[in-house]
């Protein structure tokens, strides 16, 4: 009787989780989720879209819809892929959305390339090496422009993000092998506009 | 490895990498700039009387497109009511014009009672005027003898 006892209050002392104690951990996982990762989501979809507002609205969608489906989240791959993969998706639908409504007035706020390669860290650089940065940055935004979904997708994860070809597979539900091949054609599109061959 | 490693190891072509580490460069600064700055809160009232004048014109459409249908309804009705008493009437005035056949102006009478024997009695009526119009009109020959009945019946 003494032993049963005695399991049963070294039983106790293991205590087991309470449902709200459970949540309280998982809100703080996610919180903590959050602030590491949005930066990235948000230079991801600013890259990919050219537009700083949507590019925070999806942000902001991508991370409602995570914190919906955290208990979900069964942590097969990082946090980072799960989240990009969702972040990818939103764009998918947005774009998708957009071209249903094509009716309506929707306010292009996207910049232009210029605009966009006039962002550079000025670093130790010359005036003409800035001068020559900027103009290869705006050539590389040029040769994205006019990259398919998929391939600026890929590409931009694999040269922005800098992610590994196996994360980008799991992100974008592709296979390495056509993961490699979109980049291969990004690539070469990038390199045939840095020679103004095209 | 670094980023710059990472892409010497992987692109071949010297002036490629270059652009695509300025690439990488830009897109965080400018990322960085656009995560970093201040928000500022926009009010939706610019777009509350846009909503307000659409429900309105909305609300207008519908109650107009049902009070035509209403109005229209009516019209229907009234114009049934008017074809089926001219209906009546006609088939009164056949009957009377047709004494012969006594068994369908009864089953008309049944019918339609009202306007039928209202329409029936006007008719009679006009028929007994003309009857005494017509009784009291005599061949010449006989005026002497009708002017005697006449001044009979008055004295």
């Amino acid at each position: 009787m003494r032993t049963s006892t005695k399991v049963m209050a070294a039983g106790t002392a293991v205590k087991p989780m309470t449902a709200q104690a459970a949540e309280e951990i998982a809100a703080q996982d996610f919180a903590s989720i959050v602030e590491s990762h949005r930066p990235q989501i948000f230079r991801f979809l600013l890259a990919s879209l050219r537009d700083v507002d949507l590019a925070e609205t999806l942000t902001q969608e991508c991370f409602l819809k995570a914190h919906r489906n955290w208990k979900h989240f069964r942590g097969d791959s990082s946090a980072m892929t799960w989240l990009m993969r969702i972040a990818i998706n939103l764009q998918k639908d947005h774009w998708r959305n957009r071209r249903l409504q094509f009716w309506r007035h929707t306010q292009a706020n996207a910049i232009g390339v210029d605009e966009a390669s006039d962002w550079l860290p000025n670093g130790e650089r010359s005036a003409e090496q800035q001068i020559l940065a900027r103009e290869q940055v705006a050539q590389v935004w040029k040769a994205v422009e006019g990259l398919s979904a998929r391939q600026r997708t890929v590409f931009l994860l694999r040269y922005v993000e800098d992610r590994e070809l196996s994360e980008i597979a799991k992100a974008t539900g592709l296979s390495e092998g056509t993961v490699k091949a979109h980049l291969s054609r990004a690539l070469a599109r990038v390199r045939a506009e840095l020679r103004g061959t095209r | 490895m670094s980023w710059r490693d990472k892409l010497a190891g992987e692109i071949d072509d010297p002036m490629v990498a270059g652009a695509l580490e300025n690439f990488k460069a830009s897109v965080d600064a400018w990322s960085e700039a656009a995560y970093n700055r201040p928000r500022t809160v926009v009010t939706t009232a610019r777009h509350n009387w846009r909503l307000a004048a659409s429900w309105a014109l909305g609300c207008m459409l519908a109650a107009g497109s049902l009070a035509g249908g209403l109005y229209e309804r009516h019209h229907r009705q009234e114009q049934a009511r008017i074809a089926a008493l001219k209906a009546a009437e006609q088939k009164a005035a056949l009957v009377h014009a047709a004494p012969e056949k006594p068994v369908k102006a009864t089953i008309v009478s049944k019918r339609q009672p009202t306007a039928v024997k209202r329409a029936a009695s006007e008719n009679e009526d006009l028929l007994a005027t003309v009857d005494s119009d017509v009784s009291r009109q005599v061949p010449a020959a006989m005026e002497p003898l009708a002017q005697m009945m006449d001044s009979n019946g008055t004295n």
